[in-house]
């Protein structure tokens, strides 16, 4: 068992870089079809190696270091960045076994853990030395601060319902009872919008709004650490599809009594679709303006939060819901 | 549970240790040839003007106040949610009450936000 321990999170690194590589081909791909075009199809068959070309170009590039940049920071920043992304992987449970940490307080963790990557991002801003890397970094941390309070607030009700923070016992109470994503609807609507504000991913993609900061805070960023800041991006990904499908789709849970295909199958499946999910709004959403942006969180977002916890709370006393709760 | 422990001490070796290998290998592999021009701050392709560390608007550290007095909020709001339903039928209601009341209170703060227009992003 002690080699699991150690070898297990060894082997969940090459299946999150592999998810990682794949991820970002099968973006493309499914971008240029919403689009009608082709997509990469020129590297390997099918166009299956573009993204492990484009690693390996990565890797031969020269790392350019701008000479008025603070160094140790600017060296530093990927790292602070990318090990938070990896580390959350920690309390995800895939199925009831296969599992790496299961500690009580497992959603904490994950908001506490996840929030650091803002200083990374922040201080490759800063460290850059750069207009634009520094506007993208400010920026990018004001909207990860403010959506990160509709995200932890959103969660409260699954919390209340399921009467834990470990994830493994959060899916076991959707098992006896209905998945969270009905009674905690609005709960699930406001925690979707903050998690893909939270991985800055389209429309929420201002801190590297190309148009108007050049590519945001790692624009002065070449070959493997600007991979880093990618990977980290990506690995986020990962997580985040995971966690909707722990906190509102049951996990490994069958539906309607499908059991024979097994629990890991059927976490992929569910987790597959928030990740085509994260794609296919890529292709179809137009990028929000920057008032709109901090408005949204702070006007919209959060009261929906809070009320959704009174809600939760009210509905746990009516007679017929309070089974659902 | 030490051992879950111990997993999170791996995980976070491990997610250190990816970017210092892979960067330390990787200067194995790419070219190193500094230029001075090379290393000039990248400002669309003109010499860059001024300093960039510059001061900021004050509305980043508005959003950054606001931020840390609804995530202490958070705080106190998850050990209720988790133990609520206990407390619910050792205390009844009450604990539903002094909740409200909490959150008011930080309510009555958001609305005064709200009103001196400092949500607006200008």
């Amino acid at each position: 068992m002690d080699f699991f321990v150690i070898l297990g999170p060894v082997v969940l690194l090459f299946i999150v870089l592999g998810f990682v590589t794949y991820a970002i081909f099968f973006e493309r791909k499914v971008i240029g079809w919403i689009q009608n075009r082709v997509g990469p199809n020129q590297v390997g068959p099918w166009g299956l190696l573009q993204t492990v070309a484009d690693v390996l170009k990565l890797l031969i590039k020269e790392d350019v270091i701008p000479q008025k940049a603070d160094v140790s920071l600017f060296k530093l920043a990927p790292i602070i960045a990318y090990t938070p992304a990896f580390a959350v992987l920690a309390v995800i449970p895939f199925t009831e076994s296969l599992k790496f940490a299961d500690i009580a307080v497992g959603l904490l963790y994950y908001m506490a853990v996840s929030s650091i990557t803002t200083i990374g991002i922040l201080l490759g801003g800063w460290a850059s030395n750069n207009k634009y890397a520094l506007l993208g970094g400010m920026r990018s941390a004001a909207q990860m601060i403010s959506y990160e309070i509709p995200l932890v607030l959103s969660v409260v009700g699954v919390a209340m319902s399921a009467g834990s923070l470990n994830l493994t016992e959060i899916v076991k109470a959707q098992q006896t009872g209905v998945w969270f994503v009905l009674p905690q609807f609005l709960g699930f609507i406001v925690f979707l919008i903050a998690a893909i504000a939270e991985l800055s991913r389209t429309p929420f993609d201002l801190p590297e709004a190309e148009s108007e900061l050049v590519a945001g805070y790692h624009t002065e960023y070449s070959g493997f650490r600007f991979a880093f800041f990618m990977l980290a991006e990506y690995t986020y990904i990962f997580a985040m599809a995971s966690l909707i499908t722990l906190l509102f789709f049951g996990g490994w849970s069958a539906p309607f009594g499908l059991t024979f295909i097994p629990p890991l199958i059927w976490f992929i499946f569910k987790f597959l679709f928030f990740v085509f999910f994260l794609f296919w709004l890529r292709a179809t959403m137009p990028r929000i303006r920057v008032d709109q942006l901090m408005e949204f969180a702070w006007k919209v977002l959060l009261p929906l939060a809070i009320l959704n916890i009174f809600l939760t709370a009210l509905f746990k006393e009516i007679p017929v819901l309070s089974q659902f709760y | 549970m030490e051992k879950s422990y111990l997993s999170l001490a791996i995980f976070f070796l491990l997610g250190i240790a990816l970017p210092m290998v892979a960067l330390f290998f990787g200067r194995l592999l790419r070219p190193h040839r500094p230029l001075p021009e090379k290393a000039i701050t990248y400002e669309s392709g003109v010499d860059p003007t001024g300093d960039s560390w510059v001061q900021f608007h004050v509305r980043y550290y508005l959003f950054a106040l606001l931020f840390v007095i609804f995530d202490v909020e958070a705080v106190f709001l998850y050990p209720w949610a988790v133990s609520y339903d206990l407390l619910r039928t050792e205390m009844g209601l009450f604990i539903l009450v002094e909740m409200t009341i909490f959150v008011l209170f930080l309510l009555i703060g958001l609305i005064y936000a709200w009103k001196k227009k400092v949500l607006e992003w200008r």
